[in-house]
């Protein structure tokens, strides 16, 4: 399903990355490790279609996907890539239900039963709530719901749970597998937080020459 | 979901801000929109007023005074001029017709202004009910006249002396109603009509009971050889276009009257109106400039706060393109917004002023009719949006998703 090879990105030509080639089916996970400024978000950047590669090829299902330009790739990966971050970042200006119709109407993927998901995730009864009302926990939860709306092939975790203490660093970690799993995703979580790497077999580190 | 609710979203989730900046841009938008309505209505208004009338004579003072006092009834006389000068000039060959008019009286703040029946045909006057003078102390009443002082047939009233209320009655003899005019949306409708007998005897010393019931002149000039007997104008129309040439030289320089064109007074009077209607209109432009200067910078500044959401709209699937729709339609929302409660407190300020100002020059202005000029309010204020938001939605389009994200 995901296929990387040979991919290359350095800032600075003395200081390239080393990013692993990468080879994923359906439903697989991984956990990538690595010090910060190895190179570990930069790698998920890539993944997800935010920033172009130097060289290399990467492909998610048929498509090459920096082959697309613009809006094309914008609405692909709007649709296929689920992406979360260290911080929620959920828009204050909408409800929880709304900043997952606003994931849904920017891809243009058809709408799914987002109740499914929030009841999933716990959160179903704030799904009318402002975001200022929400915990951290919840916020990150949210965040999860709106990655996941579209049900995309693939999901990108750059240190979800680094700002979370141990009771819900331990619950998102569980949550993402979970829906994974039930969406038959692939899920690619970035961390350097131990607490994380005890749930994932699949495991590589990234760093520097 | 879609661009436009998610840009009404962002500025409701700060009310305070926007609502400051839709004033601020409603206030400069309101003005304008009065000079607009004022402008149509008021220069259109003076104009009807005076077709029909191409020469004013009356006693010597200010030409200006002259016209606004006789024509539109908004400023004191200049005096009056003998009727027997008056019936001379009537003989004139370049004189096709003239009105005469003897003003000095009020009832009730509404002038009272003895003329004959051609000042109605001026006007092409109708009654809605009643008929036309044809006695001393008979009168018609302006449609306006009637309404604000609930004033019927048979109605009586003693005038008082002066052309504004509160000072003494003629409590002598009593006016009549014996007629109620159309409303027509000119000057008619705030007079209070009866023949130029009335006015003279209502002024008399001593009362020729004989005079008073013999029918009045209702064309032409009353032929009276009295000594002392004045009007106060006369309305006159050219014979040819050769008067517009002699008449006013030869009045004002071989008689002790006064002659004024109301064509050249009121072009002077918008002139010198102008001044002040282009002072106002900078006054405006000014708020407005400021206004979109403001609504710059609260989207300029709320760019620096929405840089994190902008990239997480981009990782969700926005494009470049649709942000920047996002950040425009935002700024033009606004100034829409805007330009709707800047086009109502204009015609708001228009009503507060005519109803403040019930008989004076801007009376007779209906505050709430549209006139087509207004929908440029509209485009001024979506301009104003579209160049006030190009900045902010241009640093929108540029955003890098990857290092935004990093940060």
């Amino acid at each position: 399903m995901l296929h990387t090879k040979n991919i290359r990105f350095h800032y600075d030509t003395k200081n390239a990355f080393i990013i692993p080639d990468v080879n994923l089916a359906r439903g697989e996970n991984l956990l990538v490790l690595g010090h910060s400024g190895s190179g570990k978000t930069t790698f998920l950047n890539i993944l997800g279609g935010l920033l172009e590669p130097h060289g290399g090829d990467l492909r998610l299902g048929n498509t090459e996907l920096y082959k697309l330009k613009g809006a094309e790739l914008d609405k692909f990966r709007g649709k296929n890539i689920g992406m979360i971050f260290q911080k929620p970042h959920i828009l204050a200006p909408l409800t929880v239900k709304e900043n997952l119709q606003l994931a849904n109407y920017l891809s243009g993927a058809k709408p799914y039963d987002m109740d499914e998901i929030l009841s999933d995730l716990n959160i179903l009864d704030k799904k009318n709530s402002k975001i200022s009302q929400l915990s951290e926990g919840e916020a990150q939860r949210v965040s999860i719901a709106r990655a996941l709306v579209n049900h995309p092939k693939l999901i990108l975790a750059d240190e979800p749970t680094a700002s979370l203490d141990d009771a819900n660093a331990e619950r998102v970690i569980q949550l993402l597998k979970k829906q994974a799993e039930k969406l038959n995703s692939i899920l690619i979580v970035v961390t350097h937080d131990q607490r994380v790497k005890n749930h994932f077999t699949n495991q590589m580190t990234v760093g520097k020459q | 979901m879609n661009i436009f609710k998610l840009s009404w979203k962002y500025l409701i989730f700060k009310p305070l801000n926007t609502t400051l900046n839709i004033l601020l841009l409603a206030l400069g938008l309101s003005v304008i929109t009065v000079l607009f309505l004022m402008q149509n209505q008021f220069e259109s208004k003076m104009t009807r007023g005076a077709e029909g009338v191409d020469l004013v004579v009356g006693a010597k003072g200010s030409p200006l005074q002259l016209v606004l006092s006789s024509v539109y009834h908004i400023d004191f006389p200049t005096g009056n001029i003998p009727l027997k000068d008056a019936r001379g000039l009537t003989r004139n060959r370049l004189v096709k017709s003239a009105i005469p008019m003897g003003m000095g009286d009020n009832y009730q703040g509404f002038r009272i202004v003895g003329t004959n029946h051609d000042y109605l045909e001026l006007y092409n006057a109708g009654l809605s009910e009643g008929e036309y003078w044809t006695k001393p102390f008979e009168v018609v009443l302006g449609a306006e006249v009637a309404k604000k002082l609930n004033l019927s047939l048979g109605s009586e009233f003693a005038g008082s002396h002066g052309i504004a209320t509160a000072s003494h009655d003629h409590d002598e003899h009593d006016y009549v109603v014996v007629g109620i005019l159309k409303e027509s949306g000119n000057v008619l409708d705030n007079l209070v009509l009866t023949s130029l007998e009335s006015v003279w005897f209502s002024h008399a010393e001593e009362h020729d009971h004989v005079a008073m019931g013999a029918p009045v002149v209702t064309s032409g000039l009353p032929e009276t050889d009295e000594e002392g007997v004045e009007i106060t104008t006369l309305l006159i129309q050219y014979r040819n276009p050769m008067a517009a040439v002699q008449l006013p030289r030869f009045i004002n320089s071989r008689t002790s009257m006064q002659a004024a064109s109301p064509a050249f007074e009121l072009n002077r009077l918008f002139e010198l109106l102008g001044v002040g209607v282009t002072l106002v209109q900078g006054l405006a432009i000014a708020i407005i400039i400021i206004a979109g200067l403001s609504i710059f910078i609260a989207l300029y500044n709320s760019m620096k706060e929405r840089k994190y959401d902008l990239a997480v709209m981009r990782t969700l699937g926005a494009s470049r393109g649709q942000l920047f729709f996002h950040i425009v339609l935002e700024g033009v929302i606004l100034t829409f917004i805007s330009a709707c409660v800047g086009v109502l407190l204009g015609h708001f300020f228009v009503q507060i002023l005519v109803s403040l100002n019930e008989q004076g020059a801007i009376a007779g202005i209906s505050a709430w009719t549209f006139i087509e000029e207004e929908l440029y309010i509209w485009a001024y204020a979506i301009g104003v949006g579209i160049v006030a938001s190009l900045i902010p939605a241009w640093n929108a389009y540029r955003t890098d998703i990857a290092t935004q994200l990093t940060k």
